[in-house]
């Protein structure tokens, strides 16, 4: 780690080498792991996701040290919103509508026009994301509200409740009126188009989006577009860090009571923590569902909640560097694993004796307990260069008491 | 010294439960005095301070800080108003650097939000110099400017002290609530901390000052005003306050 | 009215296995300030023992009378449950104890995972039919059923409560144990040693977890890994409700919680004309969880839980 380093503000030739170096590679990856098959590339997909996730996450844990555990909620609020508004969903809630009262019914089917009630509502890619960000946002705000006042593990556990509520209605407002389709979901959810292009490839073209005459797997398309995301996640909650706001968040992480008393109002700024955060989250829930094609409550239990949490805590909570490797380690590494350690049990004992689901879990599992009793800091925590033994310490309060 | 009234306080009475904390007190500050509160240990000192900026809601008492009404009801709004508050446990903000305190103390006087964070244009960018050079010339004012970028929980107790200072005075307050500044300290470190406060009351601010070293209160101090058991059993200048049999048999006569 | 009783009958039989968890949770806060995120799965890891113990019975000495292989299950239950919380305070929270207030928590949660993934490759990842001991004739009260077996949960549970209050009330162990909580440093002034009441306290919640989770292994039929999540988390919002770290209120939060819990889940959809039915059940520990911490913070027993200044 020694050679990598982020640090614009005090070695800003060696930091943006290295983040050029590593943007180069990261565009290469695809071409280079599509040699071995689709499904390594649709893994980093996803991982660039949940790295969005974690990213999100850590403003409202990492920064304001809000302990967040349903967060995984503005997650489901981006994916079922693509779910209503970019796929026919929107037809099927609107003939529950009928069937519940044909009043208000044939009102709305008049308001719509018979194209939506035929074919639902699509919505495309730059009307989405903001929409998205804005609705988990708002979202944010309102679930943030009433922890305000409470303490840490209350705060955890309210926050807790409130995601489990919200997976509850997503699995049940299906009757009467035909909102999320229920357990089972919503399916057929458009794929993103930019500039008209669908990044599912055209029908018949076998996954293949053709960008001018250059071909690439669908895959590698989202790729690149998550990889865009994440960059620009990773911009903002940067800036946002060393900002007004980010000092106003950690002051409130660390002292309350003191930062009240420098006139900060630290109710509004928790809930300015709570809708950034969970803006994140709703653009990476619209991407999921887009990306997926289809959205069900099983994804956004409070298990993934935990997840996402374990991601910002393994790899340094309120580090952005750190909580990137916490997400790509947890994400990525558990299939990773599955690819290599199921073949190689087999060969060893000749069958498998951990199953991948269950060595994702143990690693979860591992991962929160080991590094809160062993590195609190996470793996890769903010470099403190001011931090010297207390032997150096003493011999500088020597030092400066004289001069 | 003006005439200018900064704080007048008057008929504050704060109850816990069963225990009348404070009893119809009062006190009125003119324009760049130092002014001292003292008393034995329980005697409603941190209670009073904690009641004028607003973390305690008093049962009664009217606030008024430079000629305008302001309500103690949350902390944030009575730093807004102007007053700026140290802790007698010190409350820094551990894992940040000093500068980075102080910049905090700045927080009330500025404004950008998530946009100029995101966005950084001119206006942003420029209040965040103006934050940063602010902050250094008040952790140079306290004397701890080498540290700006030391991790506050690092510095030493004293400095810490300092820090908190510079943090309240960032505010840009009509006055400064320190409680109990001196507590730790051994007499080298008062004697840095009695000049501070020289050079900050030669700056023309107003200091409210609780403390215990009552030699220092009466070499440093315009007036006094002494609480026991949440009543105000003395209030002048040291002098008279030195020779008050009150305060002498609070001091002499209880456990101590 | 027969649905009345009949929920009320249901709410208190659900209550009371609630009431059983929430002591455990309510115990620790009380001695240690710490929301004990894996107890829920304490409550699993009781049943699974006990499903294996009844498995082993039948094996090796059938035919026992159902009581007693239920007795015996939950005999058997306890000390591994004992056993797995003494563990997890010893390795995990002992630790923290000085810590910053979310690093315990965050371990809690990373145990809780632990103990359902060991659990997940010890007895599988579906769902294990518990064997129905009891004679399944109801009995008939009111015009509502209720069951052998729920009959046997609300007697065991009222005998782990009244043993835990005169454990609590008029032994030396409990009398240190609510010195500890009101004050541990000068309880240990006082001669207490700290360390082993907190691992007593973690021992008794352990036990009836144990019961509790037996039972509800035998109440439901049915038991897997994950079934202790939910229950546990319920079972601290009933702690909250009856007052954190007081032990009369785990009781009372418990049972009040099982029947809003079993009302609800019977009159919702009236109440709402349609709209919500009955599977949002779950929902209701949370919103009383919500409206406690925002209204009444300190529950029905009244004690401290929010910020002090």
């Amino acid at each position: 780690m020694a050679l990598l380093t982020f640090d614009t503000q005090h070695k800003p030739r060696q930091a943006y080498t290295s983040m050029a170096l590593l943007l180069v590679l990261l565009l290469i990856f695809p071409f280079f792991a599509a040699q071995f098959g689709n499904s390594w590339v649709r893994i980093i997909d996803i991982a660039l996701l949940y790295i969005m996730l974690a990213l999100g996450l850590n403003i409202v844990v990492g920064f304001a040290g809000l302990l967040d555990l349903g967060y995984i909620a503005f997650f489901a609020v981006g994916a079922y919103l693509v779910g209503l508004f970019s796929s026919p969903q929107f037809a099927a809630l609107l003939e529950s509508v009928i069937y519940y009262s044909p009043a208000i019914g044939e009102a709305l089917v008049a308001f719509f026009g018979p194209e939506i009630q035929q074919n639902g509502i699509h919505l495309s890619l730059w009307a989405i994301v903001p929409l998205a960000a804005l609705s988990a946002a708002l979202c944010g705000a309102l679930l943030g509200a009433p922890t305000l006042k409470l303490r840490g593990d209350y705060l955890a556990i309210v926050t807790l409740g409130f995601g489990e509520i919200i997976r509850i209605f997503m699995n049940n407002l299906n009757d009467p009126i035909n909102f999320t389709n229920g357990p089972q979901g919503i399916n057929m959810i458009d794929p993103i188009r930019i500039f008209g292009v669908s990044l599912a490839g055209e029908a018949g073209s076998n996954a293949t989006v053709l960008v001018g005459s250059y071909a690439m797997p669908s895959v590698n398309a989202y790729y690149f577009l998550f990889l865009a995301l994440v960059i620009a996640s990773i911009f903002i909650t940067g800036r946002l860090q060393h900002s007004r706001l980010g000092r106003a968040w950690v002051a409130i992480r660390e002292d309350e009571i003191a930062a009240k008393a420098m006139g900060i109002n630290t109710r509004n700024v928790k809930l300015l923590a709570f809708a950034m955060g969970a803006s994140f989250g709703g653009v990476a829930g619209a991407m999921f569902g887009a990306f997926q094609g289809f959205v069900s409550p099983e994804s956004f239990s409070l298990t993934e909640s935990i997840a996402v949490l374990a991601m910002v805590v393994l790899g340094g909570i309120g580090h952005i560097p750190g909580v990137v490797l916490g997400g790509v380690l947890l994400a990525a590494l558990p299939e990773v694993l599955r690819h290599v350690v199921d073949p190689a049990q087999q060969a060893l004992f000749g069958k498998v004796i951990i199953e991948a689901e269950v060595l994702r879990q143990l690693l979860y599992g591992l991962a929160l307990v080991l590094i809160m009793l062993v590195r609190p800091a996470g793996l890769w925590p903010s470099p403190n260069k001011e931090e010297r033994p207390n032997a150096a310490l003493a011999r500088d309060d020597e030092e400066a008491s004289t001069t | 010294m003006s005439d200018q009234v900064i704080l007048n306080i008057a008929g504050v009475n704060k109850r816990f439960g069963g225990l009348q904390a404070l009893t119809d007190v009062g006190i009125r500050i003119m324009q760049g005095q130092i002014y001292g509160l003292i008393g034995p240990n329980g005697a409603g000192k941190t209670t009073f301070f904690n009641v004028i900026t607003g973390l305690y809601q008093p049962d009664s008492g009217t606030f008024e800080l430079a000629g305008k009404a302001y309500s103690p009801s949350a902390p944030h709004d009575v730093a807004r108003a102007g007053i700026a508050r140290t802790f007698q446990n010190i409350r820094l903000f551990g894992e940040m650097s000093a500068l980075e305190n102080v910049m905090v103390g700045r927080h009330v006087r500025t404004r950008q939000g998530v946009l100029g964070a995101i966005l950084r244009h001119k206006a942003a960018r420029e209040e965040e110099r103006a934050i940063r050079v602010r902050a250094q010339e008040l952790l140079d004012f306290v004397g701890i400017g080498q540290f700006a970028n030391r991790t506050a929980k690092f510095l030493s107790y004293g400095d810490q002290r300092r820090l908190e200072i510079a943090r309240a005075l960032a505010t840009d307050p009509q006055l400064l609530a320190l409680d109990e500044p001196a507590a730790g300290m051994n007499a080298t470190e008062k004697l840095g901390l009695r000049e501070l406060l020289v050079k900050i009351k030669a700056q023309g601010k107003t200091v409210l000052l609780i403390e215990h070293d009552v030699k220092l209160m009466m070499g440093l101090c315009d007036r006094i005003t002494v609480l026991e058991y949440g009543k105000q059993i003395a209030e002048g200048v040291p002098a008279e306050i030195q020779k008050n049999q009150a305060v002498i048999d609070a001091y002499l006569g209880g456990a101590h | 009215m027969e649905t009345f009783i009949q929920q009320l009958l249901n709410g208190l039989v659900l209550g009371s296995m609630y009431a059983l968890v929430a002591l455990g949770y309510t115990m620790v806060y009380g001695v240690l300030n710490l929301i004990n995120f894996a107890h829920g799965d304490v409550l699993m890891i009781g049943a699974m023992i006990g499903l294996t113990i009844l498995q082993l019975l039948e094996a090796y000495v059938p035919g026992l009378p159902g009581y007693v292989q239920l007795a015996l299950a939950i005999l058997g239950a306890i000390p591994v449950t004992m056993l797995v919380n003494i563990l997890i305070e010893r390795i995990a929270y002992r630790r923290l104890r000085n810590a910053p207030r979310l690093a315990p928590l965050i371990t809690a949660i990373g145990i809780s995972i632990l103990l359902q993934t060991f659990a997940m490759m010890i007895w599988g990842r579906s769902p294990l039919p518990f064997p129905q001991l009891l004679s399944s004739e109801p009995i008939m009260i009111g015009g509502a059923m209720i069951s052998q077996t729920q009959v046997l949960l609300l007697v065991l549970a009222a005998l782990a409560m009244g043993g835990l209050v005169l454990l609590v009330e008029r032994t030396k162990m409990g009398r240190a144990m609510r010195a500890v909580a009101e004050n541990p440093r000068v309880a240990g002034l006082m001669g207490v040693d700290s360390n082993r009441v907190i691992v007593a306290t973690f021992a008794i919640g352990a036990a009836l977890a144990a019961v509790a989770g037996v039972m509800w292994g035998a109440n439901y039929a049915s038991i897997t890994f994950t079934m202790g999540v939910l229950p546990g988390l319920k079972a601290f919002c009933a702690a909250v409700l009856g007052g954190i770290g007081n032990i009369y209120g785990a009781m009372i939060g418990g049972l009040v919680l099982g029947i809003i819990e079993a009302l609800g889940a019977g009159y919702i959809g009236d109440l709402t004309g349609g709209f919500l039915g009955s599977h949002y059940q779950d929902i209701f520990a949370f919103v009383v969880l919500i409206l406690v911490l925002t209204l009444r913070p300190s529950g029905i027993m009244g004690e401290r839980v929010a910020d002090r200044a």
